[in-house]
């Protein structure tokens, strides 16, 4: 059964992509042959180096639609919804001093959020509905006199989920609060035109999308302008918005891996949609598994699915042949269950047992097979060991049991 | 998460899983943890006449070391006295499967599914 296979089964796109090997071809000679620098005006290599730099600049527009000039370059989305957020709060706070994000952002909103309540400003959090989906007339009631930014991300990192960034962009606009949008998981999956969204910065990586490690981009929009406070002080790169040398190779391979996604998304798309179901439907002939958010606003290439009475970690462990993540992969470490799954009144049960499975370019159809089987004969095995589950065959509602809790 | 041989040992082997019949007079069950938790152990004892643990079984809700934690007390307490099981300690437990520090409450919960189960027991006979 396993020829053909490479083990472990690689299912953590969302994660990070490996590098098409069509843009680490590219990337090389600007490491060894085409070294200089971007900023060195002086000379051929220099000049070579802009060129590239500029050309990458050009593909990463014409992926999500904007001006070459409105994009700045990055370490990754990190770096870019930092700036975002750190820089407009810092350069309107004379305006006002409030923001609004939402529960089921990533860490790196998140936590921005939270530094930035520690230099004064105020952030309001708002919930999201069952499906993981922001409620509009939540959002606008969350919306003030001083709201400076509102932030929302385009995909969710653990379970797909798109948001209505359109109406979310119009109700920002209307009151002139700059809207922000973090859409690391979205491109190469989902058309972004932010000509006709009034989104006004947007975080973009690269690792995500088949390109390298360590280099994103921030769209900051020229008309209506934006302004930032920058938060990389130094030669006054990037129109002063992000200083330090350009990582050519780094950049070069961005672009090349978002020409290759606006070539390729419109099929790769549905491909991975049809194994994507394929995977629901093997994992849905077991009993009590749980789909997480919306399954009809969702990228074609997430799958988070609890599996009842089994624990998450003992279930990562048991499914060795895959990869995949419990929650996601940068909460993984800590004990606590996913806070986007309790997010969406998931109980701590479920949102323990929860397994996302990202596809991506190169998951083939024998992969997700094996995957299935796998994954019930794993589910089964553990199902064995589980006292709940016992219970739960035995007819005992697990809500009515008096535990104790350590 | 980095696990030692010996709870990948048990955790993809483990011993003595299943269960006992709760009524039997026998038998003493513990239950301990919470599934908000991340752990539930059911730890079941079988006594002698002469009062020294013949059998065990258990069942876990929990990670790899709550398992393995949970499969290595049920090899412990066969053949101890109800007394001697009680005393095993949960740095015992800790320190032969060598969990790291994060794990030591599985160890812990290991610790306090032998007294409960041994509580049961004793609950059942207490009175006579």
């Amino acid at each position: 059964m396993k020829t053909g296979l490479n083990f472990p089964i690689y299912l953590d796109y969302s994660a990070t992509t490996p590098v098409d090997p069509r843009v680490a071809q590219k990337m090389i000679p600007f490491l060894t042959e085409s070294y200089g620098n971007a900023a060195s005006r002086s000379h051929a290599l220099g000049w070579k180096a802009e060129e590239a730099v500029e050309e990458a600049r050009e593909h990463v527009a014409a992926l999500v639609r904007c001006d070459a000039r409105e994009l700045v370059w990055t370490s990754g989305a990190t770096e870019s919804i930092n700036l975002a957020l750190k820089g407009a709060a810092e350069f309107y706070k004379t305006k006002g001093k409030h923001l609004v994000t939402v529960k089921t952002e990533h860490k790196a909103t998140l936590d921005t959020m939270r530094e930035l309540e520690r230099r004064g400003f105020e952030v309001t959090t708002i919930d999201v509905d069952a499906e993981g989906i922001v409620d509009l007339s939540k959002l606008e009631a969350a919306l003030r006199k001083d709201t400076i930014v509102v932030s929302v991300m385009l995909v969710n990192n653990e379970i797909g989920v798109v948001q209505d960034i359109p109406s979310i962009g119009e109700l920002c606009r209307k009151r002139g609060i700059l809207f922000h949008v973090d859409a690391a998981q979205a491109t190469g999956k989902l058309d972004i035109d932010l000509g006709a969204l009034k989104v006004d910065l947007m975080s973009l990586t690269a690792h995500k999308t088949y390109g390298p490690k360590g280099v994103g981009v921030l769209f900051v929009r020229r008309k209506p302008r934006v302004r930032l406070e920058p938060q990389m002080h130094g030669g006054g790169h990037e129109r002063g918005f992000r200083s330090g040398t350009l990582a050519t190779h780094q950049i070069v391979g961005m672009g090349e891996a978002y020409r290759l996604a606006k070539l390729e998304m419109a099929g790769e798309r549905e491909r991975i949609r049809g194994m994507r179901d394929r995977l629901l439907a093997g994992i849905r002939t077991m009993e009590e598994v749980f789909v997480n958010g919306s399954l009809e606003r969702r990228v074609p290439h997430n799958l988070n699915v609890s599996f009842n009475y089994v624990e998450g970690e003992s279930l990562i462990m048991a499914v060795k042949d895959i990869a995949v993540s419990s929650g996601s992969a940068c909460t993984s470490a800590s004990l606590e269950p996913s806070y986007v799954l309790r997010a969406l009144g998931r109980s701590d049960e479920l949102a323990h047992s929860s397994i996302r499975f990202t596809l991506g370019r190169f998951t083939t159809e024998e992969e997700i097979d094996y995957a299935v089987e796998h994954l019930k004969t794993k589910v089964a095995k553990l199902r064995d060991l589980s006292p709940l589950w016992e219970m739960y065959k035995e007819g005992i509602d697990l809500n009515t049991v008096q535990w104790a809790a350590h | 998460m980095a696990y030692s041989d010996k709870v990948i040992d048990h955790y993809e082997n483990p011993r003595n899983v299943g269960s006992f019949d709760k009524s039997d007079e026998s038998v003493g069950t513990g239950m301990v943890g919470a599934p908000a938790c991340g752990d539930v152990m059911k730890l079941q004892i079988k006594v002698g006449k002469d009062g020294v643990i013949e059998d065990a079984r258990f069942k876990t809700y929990g990670c790899g070391s709550a398992i393995a934690s949970s499969s290595l007390v049920t090899e412990w307490v066969k053949g101890r006295r109800l007394d001697e099981a009680a005393s095993i300690k949960n740095t015992q437990i800790a320190e032969e499967l060598s969990l790291p520090p994060v794990k030591i409450h599985c160890s812990i919960l290991a610790e306090d599914a032998i007294k409960a189960a041994v509580e049961d027991y004793k609950k059942k006979h207490g009175s006579k």
